[in-house]
């Protein structure tokens, strides 16, 4: 049995990183997803593992990098946060669509402008499209799990596509969480070496990354499109192995005390620990209230989320970006639109909170409820508010 | 794998007769680049990778399903041929450390034009050979954006009109000097950087069969006529990269741990107007603006031969380790 240590997330998430036998990683340093780059060149320079490190000048520069590596065969891991992301975004639909897998960090915080540092979820929501798996953790264990299942994901033949597992920045990344690491042995078990469709090499010249028309091109988005969505039954093969060798479960659509609830909170990254707590005050005020936390966000688990939410009455939707001009945050739209052809369906409170770093606290919360009870009581509809936020 | 006609009359030990970049390609008649580049990949072998960046090359060379590419290539965006290349030296070289590949030594080349070299993707460039990556950087230069139009870049010539920088009633069309590529390399302490043409075929191949041998960074700065941007004949293409040599607007020289070395002597310059009249994008030009041209072009080459004849190579220099202590 692995010993339980206590562990600062980020500085976990480079460990999980090194228990992955990776080649190469490139990485840009930006707060707060430095600790991941300056962990991961400790680990490396003291040659606990065998890799090279880029240190490269630009996360578009990072992203380009571990590409060119991941077409080599290599493995390789990248992390980045924020305008480091969006430095990456023209680049992150062709390493998609180039099916190379890749393995990356994010440590979430909000995008400019105003420059801020703290922690929402608009970084990675500018990404929605680029056809990239997309995980949510909300502790640190999950950070050492999703990541090391972020490289079988990535590499898997029936997917073959980038992976990036989110951490709420500074929430997250910068809390000393109890972890426990999984055994080298065991690693190598869940994650043998990578077996590549192609590579770049001599002894068997490929021509990768070429120029395509309209007589091919959609036919390229659709087989990208559909690797994504099939990549929910390997990512299900993944969490069931997992349980298997190293005991904790996960599932796409998480729950708590959903069964019977009629109101329930949905969120996404660290949040959720806070919400649990609100939902046990909002029983003990005899109130069914629960919680439904999306880990999967891309592909998004449509079946296990109608299901997850098939009785409730109201759900409350804590968005942390926001659709400007839209209809609220891009987790209320996706909601909605989900749901929109169900015969019976709850209706969608979608809070926009927690933006750039705004603490959110279980009174927060039980207000949030209290506010959505109320309005449904009287039956007034409630598209999507601003929470908490003046003006 | 097509040969060349009368190859073994001509020059049989001097150029590889394998075709690295086949015919078929859709590169324009009289196309200087595809022509700089068939020379390049010659010179470079069997050994090689090429990450190309998107531009006119891309373009001719990989329209799905076909491929001119009998090398290893790999296109990503335009602005990062530099950072993809660096990304493939790193994984080849951690997979070759780790025995998951061949244990033999295989060139990493980027590729660009002179937007994705000058322009967008300087960064990357600038990035990738700083940190001294085993790899070779060729920028096949034809002076302006010509894949998307003709547009102007900072690579093109004083005085050049395109569609960008038109000539006008008011305007003679590019209003600045082209920027030097091959000296900010050099300022980068790259260890081999070298301008060539493939007008002169064999002197392109044995820079770049040097730049194979270096163990770390070079720079490879292509000069490259585009009959279509340029709008002169397709037939004078050859004839016009030799005019830009024998005018000293482009001299061929290397610089190897930055000693300079011309390797191209010119011992009878021709005035600039032999290489401007040939080519519609100068025909608006004045006497006076291509005077002024005239002295530019001087003023360049004579500062290149003060390096050539000053400056010591840094190999050259003997350090004292011992201060480092």
């Amino acid at each position: 049995m692995a010993k339980r240590v206590g562990m600062e997330v980020a500085i976990a998430a480079s460990e999980a990183v090194a228990l992955c036998n990776i080649d190469m990683a490139a990485v840009y340093p930006i707060t707060p997803q430095s600790h991941i780059a300056e962990h991961l060149s400790d680990i490396i320079a003291d040659g606990r593992i065998d890799a090279e490190f880029v240190t490269v000048e630009s996360e578009h520069s990072a992203i380009s990098c571990v590409a060119g590596a991941s077409a080599t065969g290599a493995r390789v891991y990248t992390a980045t946060s924020s305008q480091g992301l969006m430095l990456m975004h023209e680049i992150l639909p062709i390493v998609s669509a180039m099916r190379l897998p890749v393995a990356m960090g994010i440590a979430n915080r909000a995008v400019s402008g105003p420059l801020n540092i703290l922690n929402d979820h608009t970084d990675i929501m500018n990404q929605r499209d680029a056809g990239w798996v997309v995980l949510f953790s909300e502790n640190g264990q999950e950070v050492v799990d999703l990541t090391i299942q972020s490289f079988k994901i990535a590499e898997h033949p029936d997917v073959r596509l980038p992976t990036c597992v989110n951490i709420d920045g500074f929430q997250l990344t910068h809390v000393v969480e109890p972890v426990e690491f999984p055994e080298q042995k065991l690693v190598n078990k869940f994650l043998p070496p990578r077996k590549p469709f192609a590579t770049l090499h001599p002894d068997k010249p490929a021509t990768m990354g070429t120029f395509a028309m309209s007589d091919i091109f959609p036919e390229v988005m659709k087989a990208k499109d559909e690797a994504l969505i099939g990549a929910k039954k390997v990512v299900l093969d993944v969490f069931a192995e997992w349980k298997k060798l190293f005991g904790r479960e996960y599932r796409p659509v998480e729950t708590y005390m959903a069964d019977d609830a009629e109101f329930l909170f949905v969120t996404m990254g660290s949040m959720g620990e806070t919400a649990e707590v609100a939902v046990n005050e909002l029983r003990k005020e005899g109130i069914a209230a629960g919680l439904v936390k999306i880990r999967l966000w891309r592909p998004f688990p449509l079946d296990e989320f109608r299901a997850a939410v098939k009785k409730a009455k109201i759900l409350a939707v804590m968005d942390r970006a926001i659709v400007h001009g839209g209809m609220g945050g891009p987790v209320g739209v996706e909601i909605r639109s989900a749901l929109y052809d169900e015969k019976t369906r709850p209706a969608v409170h979608d809070y926009i909170m927690g933006l750039g770093g705004r603490d959110v606290a279980v009174t927060d919360f039980v207000k949030m409820a209290r506010a959505s009870l109320e309005a449904f009581k009287k039956g007034v509809r409630k598209d999507y508010e601003f929470y908490g936020v003046r003006g | 794998m097509s040969l060349i006609q009368n190859f073994d009359l001509y020059a049989p030990k001097l150029v590889d007769r394998k075709e690295y970049i086949c015919s078929g390609h859709r590169a324009c008649q009289g196309c200087g680049e595809v022509l700089g580049v068939r020379l390049v990949c010659k010179a470079l072998g069997d050994e090689t990778v090429i990450a190309n960046a998107t531009g006119c090359m891309e373009i001719i060379s990989s329209m799905y399903p076909f491929t001119a590419w009998e090398m290893p290539w790999i296109h990503v965006a335009f602005e990062n041929a530099a950072a993809v290349a660096s990304g493939v030296e790193a994984g080849l070289k951690a997979l070759r450390r780790k025995g998951k590949i061949a244990d033999r030594d295989v060139k990493v080349v980027g590729m660009a034009g002179d937007g994705g070299t000058m322009d967008i993707g300087l960064q990357a460039l600038s990035g990738a050979m700083e940190r001294g990556h085993d790899m070779i950087f060729v920028c096949f230069d034809n002076e302006a954006y010509m894949n998307t139009g003709i547009q102007r870049s900072s690579g093109t010539p004083m005085g050049a009109s395109t569609t960008t920088s038109p000539a006008g009633k008011v305007s003679m069309g590019q209003k600045t000097w082209k920027k030097n590529v091959a000296e900010i390399m050099v300022a980068h302490g790259v260890p081999y950087v070298a301008t060539v043409c493939p007008s002169y075929p064999l002197d392109l191949i044995r820079k770049v069969e040097k730049a194979k041998k270096v163990k770390g960074p070079s720079y490879i700065h292509c000069f490259t006529v585009c009959p279509t941007g340029w709008r002169s004949a397709s037939e004078l293409t050859v004839a016009l990269g030799r005019l830009a040599v024998e005018t000293l607007i482009f001299p061929l020289y290397e610089v190897e741990d930055g000693k300079y070395r011309l390797t191209v002597d010119v011992d009878n310059p021709r005035p600039i107007e032999d290489y401007l009249k040939h080519q519609g994008r100068f025909r608006h030009l004045t006497p006076d603006q291509i005077r002024m041209i005239q002295e530019r072009v001087y003023l360049e080459y004579n500062k290149l031969m003060d390096k050539v004849e000053n400056l010591q190579a840094w190999s050259d220099l003997k350090y004292d380790l011992g201060l480092l202590d």
